[in-house]
């Protein structure tokens, strides 16, 4: 079970990349927890500064723009 | 299934393929350029009116205008994105954190054009940078120049108002931003952040991977921005150049030189708190920004509601609201709005 975090106010964009996270992870069989993080005081904590940004287990790997689909598939498996 | 996502993954094309892409599109790109005055007198000679009437008038800006604009914004809006690869908000912070002021104000006003940046975003890095040590007042030039100074709201004034305006935008938008950003810096005003803010101890931006990128992944970014930024604003476009067409075909000329002509003092700060309810982006007022200036309205004055719609907006003020108290975003509409005044009454002073 992977916990991963999504972080971002609620743009449309922080939305699309929750859902991309949820895509990947069915795909590849992984048993995923996503949680949205919305609040501005947990993302900066988090280090995160342009969003969305993506934490698998508790590490940040990305932050600003819509994840990279092959990339993010990479740290699923990774992580 | 595995055919869909053989399709969605593109095996990696090699670099000189993509060179050669960009190449190729940006001769296309002229070639279709050049077509526009033929092509849009083409159409509007398919209407059924006079080419000289008021309508005639109307449909041959529209159809001119829209096409010219969309051509424009694509090609920077790509050259953007790729640029854009180069920076992030990590690195900009880095460059910037206990960063004297002055120099400071004048390097975040720089990145803040060029650093990818969201308003969604800005409180998340407004909290990151001042707890990494970047000056409030530097904090606050990028944050002005970041939204006010960008390429949608340059190429649409260079393409439909003239390059003469779009450049001193371009000054005068980094001029009011650092300026701005330095008073807020003098007057000392950590004390009014919200209480959370100043005792917050930001998580340190994890070194993420340094994916190095590659040239096609640039590439990729700026045909990212052009799909992020057409999704949002193209109807902006059509709306705000149709407008603009109407307002050119059928408003008397010389109506807005009484209204808004130089001489009428009182015109500029009207127009910027006018500016500041008014919530749009660059995209849907500059085509009305031309026609006003068509029929006589002063650059100063146009400017001045132009920068106050786009810099001075009370969305993004509710989205601050969380981390800068009441008398925080007083001091900051009113020295930023006393910038963008003093660059309108500037304006028509010397135009």
């Amino acid at each position: 079970m992977k916990r991963i975090k999504v972080f971002g106010p609620g743009c449309k964009r922080c939305e699309t990349t929750a859902q991309m996270v949820r895509d990947a992870a069915t795909k590849l069989g992984i048993e995923a927890e996503v949680e949205k993080v919305t609040d501005p005081r947990e993302i900066a904590m988090a280090g995160v500064m342009s969003t969305p940004g993506i934490s698998i287990g508790g590490k940040l790997v990305h932050a600003g723009g819509l994840p990279d689909a092959a990339k993010l598939e990479a740290w699923l498996q990774q992580g | 299934m595995t055919a869909e996502t053989q399709h969605m993954y593109p095996r990696e094309r090699p670099d000189w393929l993509w060179h050669l892409g960009v190449g190729l599109f940006a001769v296309i790109w002229w070639l279709v350029y050049r077509q526009l005055i033929p092509v849009s007198e083409w159409i509007t000679s398919l209407f059924p009116v006079d080419r000289h009437s008021h309508t005639g008038e109307a449909i041959a800006f529209f159809f001119y205008d829209v096409p010219k604009v969309m051509l424009l914004l694509l090609l920077i809006v790509f050259a953007m994105g790729v640029v854009r690869s180069y920076f992030s908000a990590e690195k900009t912070r880095a460059a910037l954190s206990g960063r004297a002021e002055g120099l400071g104000n004048v390097m975040a006003a720089g990145l803040g054009v060029l650093t990818p940046f969201c308003s969604c975003s800005a409180v998340p890095l407004f909290i990151g940078f001042v707890s990494a040590g970047v000056p409030l007042g530097v904090t606050f030039s990028f944050l002005i120049a970041a939204p006010m100074v960008n390429e949608v709201a340059l190429v649409l004034l260079f393409g439909l108002v003239g390059w003469k305006v779009a450049v001193t935008y371009f000054a005068f938008g980094l001029a009011v931003a650092i300026v701005a950003g330095w008073v807020i810096g003098r007057l000392h005003l950590e004390g009014w952040l919200q209480d959370w803010v100043q005792t917050l101890q930001a998580g340190n931006a994890v070194a993420m991977e340094d994916d190095r990128m590659r040239f096609p992944d640039r590439y990729r970014a700026g045909i990212q921005a052009v799909r992020d930024i057409f999704a949002r604003i193209w109807l902006w476009i059509i709306a705000g150049i149709g407008i603009g067409a109407l307002i050119h075909g059928y408003v008397p000329a010389d109506f807005m030189a009484r209204v808004m002509g130089a001489d009428a003092w009182w015109s500029v700060p009207a127009a910027v708190i006018m500016g500041i309810p008014m919530y749009t982006n660059a995209a849907g007022v500059i085509p009305i920004v031309e026609a006003l200036l068509g029929k006589g309205a002063a650059v100063g004055t146009v400017l001045a509601f132009m920068m106050s719609v786009i810099a001075l907006s009370l969305p993004e003020m509710i989205i601050l609201r969380q981390v800068l108290t009441l008398r925080l975003i007083a001091v900051f509409v009113g020295v930023v709005g006393l910038g963008i005044l003093a660059v309108g009454f500037l304006f028509n002073a010397i135009f």
